[in-house]
């Protein structure tokens, strides 16, 4: 049972609550995978203990020089203009590069081999029952997308219990994060903001992905009440609200679980989970 | 031309808001919200828009099925997992959230069965607030390339500054460290980034601080929501003097920021002499002081 937990808006609460589901499962085997991996928390809260790591790297060209012959075929072939034409040789700028290997397949000289490039680093640590992954993102590299792919692959995929902490945002990495997701969790906050986000982060949803998905609106008490009107007229299920509690934000503030300061969302996280398998259509 | 970005690391922490009340705070200035795929700022500055553009970006390979001969070349290329073979009609298909548009499986395909067409990713729009102009834009569900889109975002919003005398922007960035963030941020000259007191804000401030050193772009920190933790404030000075990084001011939690949201005004706007109004008039002056910003940006509000 793979949940994803997201939001179209950043701070609505998605990393505490992926956490506290996660904790909630006491003695189930789950793996809690950070997806954030331009910005990944997990790791504040759950210290990975025994930690593997791994770099992550994609394939990028290397130009033999003396080889090259300046043809531009992999000027004109890479769409991320990667490689440009300097003085009659090809010149390639790394940080561009998505790793496509077109430039070396229609090299005719074969004078480019290709070389890995390190963007982020992969760690993992096995507990009894939780099991954390966590991508991280290097500085300055804008390719997120590896990263994400893989973190996701290194839960095995008949773990019982698979819960993905998400970027924000409804772009391809959120796209990549919650696909394959049985069942989505839609993070929310009753404001204007969490209101336009969660419309969007809804749609996009409806446009990629057939998982079951509801919505659990966090700080329930600081807004309004459009959210909960939108979510009864989309007949969007809404799965859990919590109210603003200064006693959760001073908790989260120095990297303490939710379940530490409310043990009683241990019980109701737990059966919102079991009830989400159900509806997702698997057999508990 | 000056640049300033307000961007966090991680969401949440107030970016938009703050943004917005120096957008009440300035004037002769462009505004231009870099966060695309979940803009946010247009509902407080209730933009009438002038213009708008569709933003075709990248392309995307579709097999045409008639034509395919199944030999899977395509899917022994592809890096990107995004050919999926179809093992009852031994066929092989193209998911379009998979697809990077590199063109290795349409040049290289024997029956020249793959076709590549544009990617339409996003609109973008020219708009008129009440503060001056804005340029902001939407990706489209799941759209790539939104580093491009806040390329193209911030291109127009140079252009207009350009082209109407202004010469200074100011940009609302996305969250986290990666490809938009990095298309926000660079040729700024300064960015001012808003934590909040949690490791976690800290943690990925810091990722942020370090992606600004990398550009060179001189960086200040202000620090929302300080009483939520008064010790993590503390910590977090400490560490942000440590890295040189002046903090320009601290705002204490409050309301204020939901209730004005609400009403779909900045925060000056709803309560112009109240306390958060004026640490942020105060957080305003020393940036742009900071930066040696002409004092006519600053609006002229009687208070200042």
């Amino acid at each position: 049972m793979k949940i994803a937990v997201a939001s179209g808006k950043g701070g609505t609460g998605k990393t505490t609550l992926a956490i506290a589901l996660a904790l909630s499962l006491e003695e189930e085997e789950t793996f809690l995978l950070d997806c954030d991996v331009e910005e990944p928390n997990i790791h504040l809260f759950l210290p990975f203990k025994d930690c593997e790591n791994k770099a992550i790297s994609i394939l990028c060209p290397l130009i033999a020089t003396d080889a090259c012959t300046g043809c531009g075929l992999c000027v004109e072939q890479c769409m991320y203009n990667a490689i440009v034409k300097i003085k009659q040789k090809a010149m390639v700028f790394t940080e561009l590069c998505h790793g496509c290997g077109a430039c070396a397949l229609i090299c005719p000289e074969k004078a480019i081999t290709e070389i890995e490039h390190h963007i982020g680093n992969l760690s993992t640590s096995q507990g009894n029952f939780l099991n954390l992954v966590q991508g991280c993102l290097d500085i300055g590299n804008p390719l997120a997308i590896p990263v994400i792919k893989a973190v996701k692959k290194a839960a095995p995929s008949k773990t019982p219990w698979i819960i993905l902490d998400c970027p924000p945002g409804t772009s391809c990495s959120m796209i990549h994060s919650i696909s394959g997701a049985d069942a989505i969790i839609l993070v929310t906050e009753p404001t204007p903001f969490g209101y336009h986000d969660l419309k969007l982060a809804v749609n996009t949803l409806k446009s990629f992905s057939n998982a079951f998905f509801g919505v659990i609106i966090n700080r329930c008490n600081s807004g309004d009440e459009s959210i909960i009107n939108y979510c009864n007229k989309e007949n969007i299920p809404i799965l859990l609200q919590i109210p603003e509690s200064r006693k959760i934000a001073e908790a989260y503030a120095q990297g303490s679980s939710l379940l530490e300061v409310m043990p009683e969302y241990k019980v109701i996280l737990k059966s919102l989970l079991y009830d989400l398998k159900q509806k997702a259509g698997q057999a508990i | 031309m000056k640049q300033i970005i307000i961007a966090s690391g991680k969401g949440g922490t107030g970016k938009t808001s703050i943004s917005a009340a120096f957008a009440s705070l300035t004037q002769k200035a462009v505004f231009a919200d870099c966060d695309v795929d979940a803009s946010d700022l247009h509902l407080i500055l209730s933009p009438k828009i002038i213009e708008k553009e569709n933003f075709v970006c990248g392309k995307e390979a579709i097999i045409k099925p008639l034509e395919c001969s199944s030999c899977g070349l395509c899917y022994q290329l592809c890096r990107f997992e995004a050919i999926v073979p179809n093992t009852e009609s031994k066929s092989y298909a193209v998911s379009s959230i998979a697809c990077d548009g590199c063109g290795v499986c349409v040049q290289h395909c024997p029956e020249k069965a793959i076709d590549f067409i544009d990617k339409e990713s996003g609109m973008c729009f020219h708009s008129h607030t009440r503060f001056g102009p804005l340029i902001h834009a939407q990706l489209y569900p799941g759209g790539e390339n939104s580093g491009k889109l806040v390329s193209l975002v911030r291109k127009k919003a140079i252009e207009l500054a350009q082209a109407s005398n202004m010469d200074f922007i100011l940009i609302d960035g996305p969250p986290g460290i990666g490809c938009p963030v990095i298309a926000s941020l660079t040729s700024c000259d300064a960015l001012l980034a808003i934590v909040e007191p949690s490791l976690s804000s800290l943690h990925d401030a810091k990722r942020l601080l370090q992606l600004s050193k990398h550009f060179a772009i001189p960086s200040y920190v202000v620090i929302n929501k300080w009483d939520i933790s008064p010790k993590l404030t503390k910590i977090m000075e400490a560490e942000f003097q440590n890295m040189g990084i002046e903090v320009l001011g601290k705002l204490p939690y409050d309301l204020v920021f939901t209730k004005a949201m609400i009403k779909a005004q900045t925060i000056i706007e709803y309560d112009s002499t109240g306390e958060i109004s004026q640490t942020l008039r105060s957080i305003w002056k020393k940036l742009i002081h900071k930066n040696e910003y002409q004092p006519y940006l600053i609006k002229k509000e009687g208070i200042l």
